[in-house]
């Protein structure tokens, strides 16, 4: 057991903190399509000086570096408050997913595109029908000579406005079982067929879209993993998702507690600071552990997914754990801020609303306990009817 | 970055986990428990000596093994798994604290017997009854839930600033029975009226890595007990039939066996992280310490507690052999710190 980073690991943690320290360009300017276009140029500086798709095999433009220089990175970056990368869905779930099921075509044609953030990816997997019970998706695939027409609506589809291609499950056989009709394409976002409608969420924002297909084309080569073949493919997009994202979340919990702790030293509470309240105190303490408890989970999974191949059963733990940590930490802010939590104007007020989704987006914790109940500890399960 | 056993520890942990199970199945801990006074026999302390255990963390000069935190760790977690009954721990804490600060002449005395395992120690820091007062080479006071102090040949007794070793058969020294909620872990009152008693030159802060691994060594025996009473669980769901279904398949079931998971490996991680931390990064070792026992102390009654709630009426019978898990990972909560008394270091340690 070393909880210490290797030579080389240092080594590749030092080059990064300098580099990020020359390079960060700080703050994204205000507005929607202006902070989109920083984000874009922040990874194209990023993938120019070589620190995209860190664990990505050399050949196809990655860094070929280890799953903890990955975690490294995606911790720094992180902590160096720099901007997010433009095309998070295209590095994170994606270019790995290309990787494990793509042809060696696909891998030419998408994957530099994705580094460079010239093409941006979403993801069309969620339908208005169709949340945890991702198999009954309803939007269908219909042959059309050397193309597939599709239909459907899909729904909190990240950056689809700004996004070139889009991961789409969609039905391509009504009469098979639900799990085997599903084939996963890459659909061409740039075609009238097409439409995106911004969702507006309870913070008042639009971070997610409505996505409407009316016969949208997609040519036979641009299905990834084989016809039929949807649902392995899509899964391996969603376990990239919980594994990747975890260790820069844990590092975001631990600066929004530094952040936290400061303005709890900094209100006054009987006579004291809300710091030196006992009960805030003791929660405050609690959060703080578990925040460790987070980054620690994170890494055993990681050792054990490096000896083993396969993510020890704490890595799935990560996400539904985060967002039961990030959670508490802004219902703490709301109690630490008393009366003047009613005001849009305290700046945790907005956390507070945005961390509701955390255990809904990605799988919700409802999902994530089941997956825990049947692929860990092996309990049977629940037979629906139907 | 290594989070593992490396291959010796892990053999160390096999061989603990098998020895243990042959040993100590639930019959012979019920026994031990209800009918042993001191909870554990000769041959059963013998076998633990062949194998060098009461030495494991004893430096190879006082005729231990030399081993670090991160070892006594993983054989505390088994016996907690296996949840023995036996005086191990009470003596691997007598001995950490003589080693830390300890006289070179205490260590020849108790410290080196300790480790072959000729005399048993125990550490007693619960004050009962006021302050501890000395006078000259003698000392009067009272100590409250002292583990194992029955069948242990030296006390060492704590009053908060100092340390002093006591031969439990020195003159003035009484040691009652006092039933505790754990009956696998027996407790005593020690009181001593003017006994002979040896002062350890260590100060508080010097012992205070000492205090550290024997919180963390009992944080790992929680992680076993919540590890055994969810594994417990996870079988009786899979068996047990209720509306002609496995119960687990229910998930008012199997989402409360999930949330078990996730205590049992959170304190899982805090626990092994804080055994690195005071081998090998002392700087972090008390923030490392509080952060595992304060979660541990949680989960290792909660996962037991959850686990009856899973079992039903046939976990609150006495026949069943949970509740034995459920008292020890409760008593271990309020020993050597509990989560609250650990949660405000951590507020301290950590700059809150």
């Amino acid at each position: 057991m070393d909880l210490t980073l290797a030579p080389e690991e240092q080594a590749f943690r030092d080059e990064l903190r300098s580099w990020l320290e020359a390079n960060n360009p700080g703050r994204e300017p205000e507005g929607d399509e202006a902070a989109f276009a920083f984000r874009r140029d922040w990874q194209r500086t990023l993938n120019e000086a070589g620190w995209a798709g860190i664990s990505w095999p050399q050949e196809y433009g990655g860094r070929g570096a280890t799953l903890v220089e990955q975690a490294i990175f995606n911790e720094e970056i992180v902590r160096a408050r720099a901007p997010q990368l433009a095309n998070v869905l295209g590095l994170a779930m994606g270019g790995p997913t290309v990787i494990a099921h793509g042809t060696e075509d696909q891998k030419e044609r998408y994957l530099q595109p994705i580094l460079s953030a010239e093409e941006i990816w979403c993801q069309g997997f969620s339908e208005p029908e169709s949340g945890s019970d991702l198999a009954s998706v309803k939007t269908r695939a219909e042959r059309d000579g050397d193309d597939w027409l599709v239909s459907g609506q899909k729904v909190w589809t990240t950056f689809a406005h700004e996004a070139k291609w889009c991961m789409l499950v969609a039905r391509t056989d009504r009469d098979a079982p639900k799990h085997k009709g599903l084939t996963y394409f890459l659909m061409d976002m740039d075609q009238d067929a097409v439409q995106v409608r911004p969702l507006r969420q309870i913070t008042g924002e639009s971070e997610f879209n409505e996505l409407f297909m009316e016969d949208a084309r997609i040519p036979n080569e641009n299905i990834v993993g084989g016809e039929g073949n949807g649902w392995a493919v899509a899964i391996t997009t969603l376990m990239h998702e919980r594994a990747t994202l975890a260790f820069g979340l844990q590092v975001a919990v631990k600066i929004a507690l530094g952040e936290l702790m400061e303005r709890a030293r900094e209100t006054p509470s009987n006579g004291g600071s809300a710091a030196e309240d006992p009960l805030i105190r003791d929660r405050l303490a609690q959060l703080y552990i578990e925040s460790e408890v987070l980054r620690l989970n994170a890494y055993r999974g990681l050792t054990a997914q490096m000896k083993y191949g396969v993510p020890g059963p704490e890595g799935s733990l990560g996400k539904w754990h985060w967002a039961e940590v990030n959670q508490a930490l802004t219902e703490l802010a709301m109690d630490i801020a008393g009366p003047r939590a009613q005001l849009e104007e305290e700046p945790w007020t907005y956390r507070f609303l945005r961390a509701r989704a955390n255990s809904i987006e990605g799988g919700t914790t409802e999902i994530l306990k089941n997956i825990i109940a049947e692929r860990v500890l092996g309990l049977p399960r629940l037979r629906l009817s139907a | 970055m290594n989070f593992d056993f490396n291959d010796e520890q892990r053999a160390i942990k096999d061989a603990a986990r098998d020895l243990l199970a042959s040993r100590y199945p639930l019959a012979e801990v019920r026994r031990l428990a209800t009918e042993e006074e001191r909870g554990f026999t000769d041959g059963q302390w013998d076998e633990f000596v062949s194998l060098g255990w009461p030495g494991l963390v004893v430096d190879e000069t006082h005729g231990g093994q030399g081993l670090g935190i991160v070892e006594l760790v993983i054989v505390q977690e088994e016996l907690g798994y296996a949840l023995a009954p036996t005086p191990l721990f009470s003596s691997a804490a007598a001995g950490l604290v003589l080693q830390a600060g300890g006289s070179d002449e205490q260590k020849e005395r108790w410290l080196a017997p300790l480790a072959a395992g000729e005399l048993r120690g125990t550490l007693a820091m619960l004050r009962d009854d006021g302050p501890a007062q000395a006078d000259g080479d003698t000392l009067t006071g009272a100590w409250a839930a002292v583990p194992d102090a029955g069948s242990a040949d030296v006390l060492i007794l704590n009053d908060g600033e100092r340390h002093w070793a006591v031969a439990a058969d020195a003159d003035g020294v009484t040691v009652e029975s006092t039933p505790g909620i754990d009956p696998t872990r027996k407790l005593f009152r020690v009181s001593v009226d003017g006994a002979a008693a040896d002062p350890l030159p260590g100060d508080q802060e010097i012992m205070r890595p000492a205090h550290d691994a024997a919180a963390t060594a009992i944080a790992a025996e929680s992680v076993g007990v919540a590890q055994r009473a969810m594994e417990m669980a996870v079988e009786y769901a899979k068996d047990r039939k209720q509306f002609d279904t496995p119960i687990g398949a229910f998930q008012a079931v199997s989402h409360r066996c999930a949330e078990m998971l996730l205590e049992t490996e959170g304190a899982r991680s805090a626990t092994y992280h804080a055994a690195w931390a005071l081998d090998h990064e002392p700087a972090s070792g008390a923030l490392a310490t509080s952060m595992a026992k304060a979660y541990a102390s949680d989960a290792g009654f909660r996962v037991p507690a959850a686990s009856i709630q899973v079992h039903g009426g046939i976990g609150f019978t006495w026949e069943h052999d949970l509740h034995w898990f459920f008292k020890r990972g409760t008593a271990n909560a309020h020993a050597f710190g509990d989560a609250r008394w650990h949660r405000a270091r951590v507020a301290d340690l950590a700059g809150i």
